[in-house]
């Protein structure tokens, strides 16, 4: 009668401080994610107050945030971006934590590296001073990202005082058209429940759809369950996802490897498992998705218009559209697909995996960007997929279409390093975020998936990917 | 961390849902190695009509007269009153550490984001959630009442208004114990190290691969 939040929740209480099911429990910690940009408090104040990390071995650092996409031969060029990025391999050398540099090839987006690495396994409650660490739950892990405060916790104690959450199942059955994406079935959940459905749950996604992605698809899903508000998405384990784990650096061998996949087989909910809710979605009704305003939940699809907020009779609403709407320089009603852009972003902890750069070298083969695109970027998850990409010759098609083919790292998610948007720039980005000023101050973004960001490239505006020319 | 005492401070209203921590403390300024001096970029975006960066003087820089925290009148706020889903997005603590910095000690809100609300406690800071219609009547009232101040008990767990009118919130348990105490919670936890050992032990055990 369990449901697979309920397994990894129970496996993990080292403490409960009272009967209440709902109280605080102590939380046992199995992989702690690590990056530069919320760490460097962490690891000062763990100091001052005279402790040490608890258990190292846990531990998996990388620099993704300010890394440079460009040339790194001389390394980071902003001092204070730089500071950051060895302050993180100076507490890494002190505590002998595993970090990978950034001329280490494994060096990549940490939500991207913890799989890639077989860091993340089934079963696990996986961390992160990050809120995508949401990713990690398509492996059945109890994953979700934390603060500071709270990073310095885990590395003090292994543990942290948490507090269960209620459970949501989104299910979601049947077929996805064909050019129909985990991206647009993450926004179409996001569209239908609002970037607060999730608040104080943790969301497991089911349903043969789900069933039919595969763990790159998975992680892209469960990646946006906190743009639904919840902290932790997750998917149970199948045979998709222990033959992706085979073999990886991390992973157990052997008979351990047998006792391990025994085990991870458990790694699901019941059939009469109770959720608290339930969303129910169906595959075909899902279609390519694009955000048209400065919430991922202000969202349509390809075939959709902007809406008109003199059609919103909530206030509150009302306003938030046309805050929205003056901020993105759209015009109500406008059809999606007449939106014109200026820069195309390729990558993010959302779809920078080796299967999105594939779907979007698919649509731009033999093509060229339109002229009005000023830039537009491949930025790969990691220095692993970077090399897989261009042992297919993904990376020569891109600059053969005009793409930039960059190094790994955040890049222009978030726009922390030199990547971003000019004020007013339009961008067609598959990342997960279109707040305000995300991709740079006054930048305006349209998220969508891969193979939508490809297809806009070469079109130079919105177009539906069914209907695009291959 | 701080102890949570009694509270009296001018509310300043910020009518707008689904406010994110990129809008409360942009990335620029998560480059900085350190947990203070955040609440001078405080909504930079919204705050300043320049674009700000690491280490611009806040003096030499252009205030938007139309942002509301810019108003005299709710210049020394220490409780923001706004919308729904406040603190959506990143799980940057920088946004909660802006917020104490500026000088706010309580936000209130018909709810919250579960990231931010988490982190605004472990830095002392106190969200507080009281339904829509309660909110509606805050903001009305500190847009409309010059100098309006709320009282914050948290250990009665109330919201008073000084004509006498008091909404109850609720808060967990345990939060609230540290908050009132100023306990660290790390240190909290490691009295419990011999049962974090054990539990670790059998882990290892059971399962073997979690530990290479």
């Amino acid at each position: 009668m369990k449901t697979l939040y309920d397994k990894l929740w129970n496996g993990h209480v080292v403490h409960a401080e009272s009967d209440d099911p709902n109280g605080m429990v102590i939380l046992y910690i199995d992989r702690h994610l690590v990056h530069e940009v919320t760490s460097p408090q962490a690891f000062e104040n763990l100091k001052l107050s005279g402790r040490r990390p608890w258990r190292t071995d846990s531990i998996l650092a990388v620099a993704d945030h300010n890394v440079p996409t460009t040339d790194r031969s001389s390394g980071i060029s902003d001092p204070i971006s730089r500071l950051q990025v060895e302050t993180l391999s100076q507490n890494c050398e002190e505590f002998a934590i595993t970090e990978f540099k950034m001329d280490d090839e494994r060096q990549g987006i940490v939500h991207v590296i913890g799989p890639e690495q077989g860091a993340t396994l089934p079963g696990m409650t996986v961390v992160c001073g990050d809120s995508h660490t949401s990713t990690h739950g398509a492996f059945a892990c109890l994953a979700f990202g934390i603060g500071t405060s709270e990073v310095e916790h885990v590395l003090a104690t292994q543990c942290l005082v948490a507090r269960k959450s209620k459970t949501m199942l989104v299910k979601v059955e049947g077929n996805l058209g064909q050019g129909v994406t985990a991206k647009d079935i993450a926004l179409a959940i996001i569209g239908e429940i609002g970037t607060a459905g999730g608040t104080g749950h943790a969301i497991e996604f089911a349903g043969n759809a789900i069933r039919s992605l595969s763990m790159e698809g998975r992680m892209t899903l469960c990646n946006m369950a906190i743009e639904a508000g919840a902290r932790a998405g997750m998917i149970g384990v199948d045979d998709v996802t222990i033959n992706y784990i085979k073999g990886r650096p991390f992973a157990p061998r052997k008979d351990l490897w047998d006792r391990a996949v025994t085990y991870w087989r458990t790694l699901k909910s019941d059939e009469d498992a109770v959720f608290d809710h339930i969303v129910e979605l169906k595959a075909e009704n899902i279609k390519p998705q694009v955000t048209w305003g400065t919430s991922p939940e202000m969202v349509t699809t390809i075939d959709g218009y902007v809406p008109d907020p003199a059609d919103i009779s909530d206030p509150i609403k009302r306003h938030n559209i046309e805050h929205a709407l003056e901020y993105m320089g759209l015009k109500p009603g406008t059809p999606i697909q007449d939106i014109a852009l200026d820069k195309i972003f390729i990558g993010s902890c959302t779809n920078s995996r080796i299967e999105d750069l594939r779907a979007a070298a698919e649509i731009v083969k033999g093509k060229r960007i339109a002229p009005n695109i000023k830039l537009a970027m491949v930025v790969p998850g990691s220095g692993l997929v970077k090399s897989m990409a261009e042992t297919e010759g993904l990376d020569r098609i891109f600059q053969a279409a005009g793409f930039e083919w960059r190094e790994p790292g955040c890049s222009m998610c978030l726009a922390m390093n030199d990547d971003k948007l000019l004020p007013g720039e339009r961008c067609a980005s598959t990342s997960n975020r279109n707040f305000e000023g995300r991709q740079g101050p006054g930048g305006r973004t349209h998220l969508v998936s891969p193979s939508m960001a490809a297809a806009a490239a070469i079109s130079g505006h919105f177009v539906d990917v069914r209907s695009f020319a291959h | 961390m701080k102890k949570f005492e009694q509270l009296r401070g001018i509310v300043a209203p910020l009518d707008r849902a689904n406010i994110d921590t990129d809008a409360i403390i942009p990335k620029q300024f998560l480059k900085s190695i350190k947990r203070s001096g955040f609440g001078q970029n405080l909504f930079d975006e919204w705050r300043y009509l320049d674009y700000g960066e690491p280490g611009k003087d806040a003096a030499s820089r252009q205030l938007n007269p139309d942002f509301i925290l810019n108003q005299s009148r709710y210049q020394g706020a220490k409780i923001l009153v706004t919308r729904d889903n406040f603190g959506c997005g990143s799980s940057r603590e920088h946004a909660p550490w802006a917020l104490q910095d500026y000088g706010f000690a309580v936000i209130i809100a018909p709810s919250f984001a579960d990231i931010f609300y988490n982190n605004c406690f472990k830095i002392g800071l106190l969200p507080i959630v009281l339904e829509s219609p309660v909110v509606d009547r805050l903001i009305r009232d500190a847009l409309t009442v010059d100098g309006y101040q709320l009282e914050i008990n948290l250990e009665a767990q109330t919201v008073m208004a000084l004509s006498g009118e008091t909404y109850w919130f609720e808060v967990d348990h345990f939060r609230k114990h540290c908050l009132l105490n100023g306990l660290d919670e790390i240190g909290l936890t490691l009295q419990h190290a011999d049962r974090i050992r054990k539990f670790e032990i059998n882990r290892r055990n059971e399962q073997p691969w979690l530990f290479l």
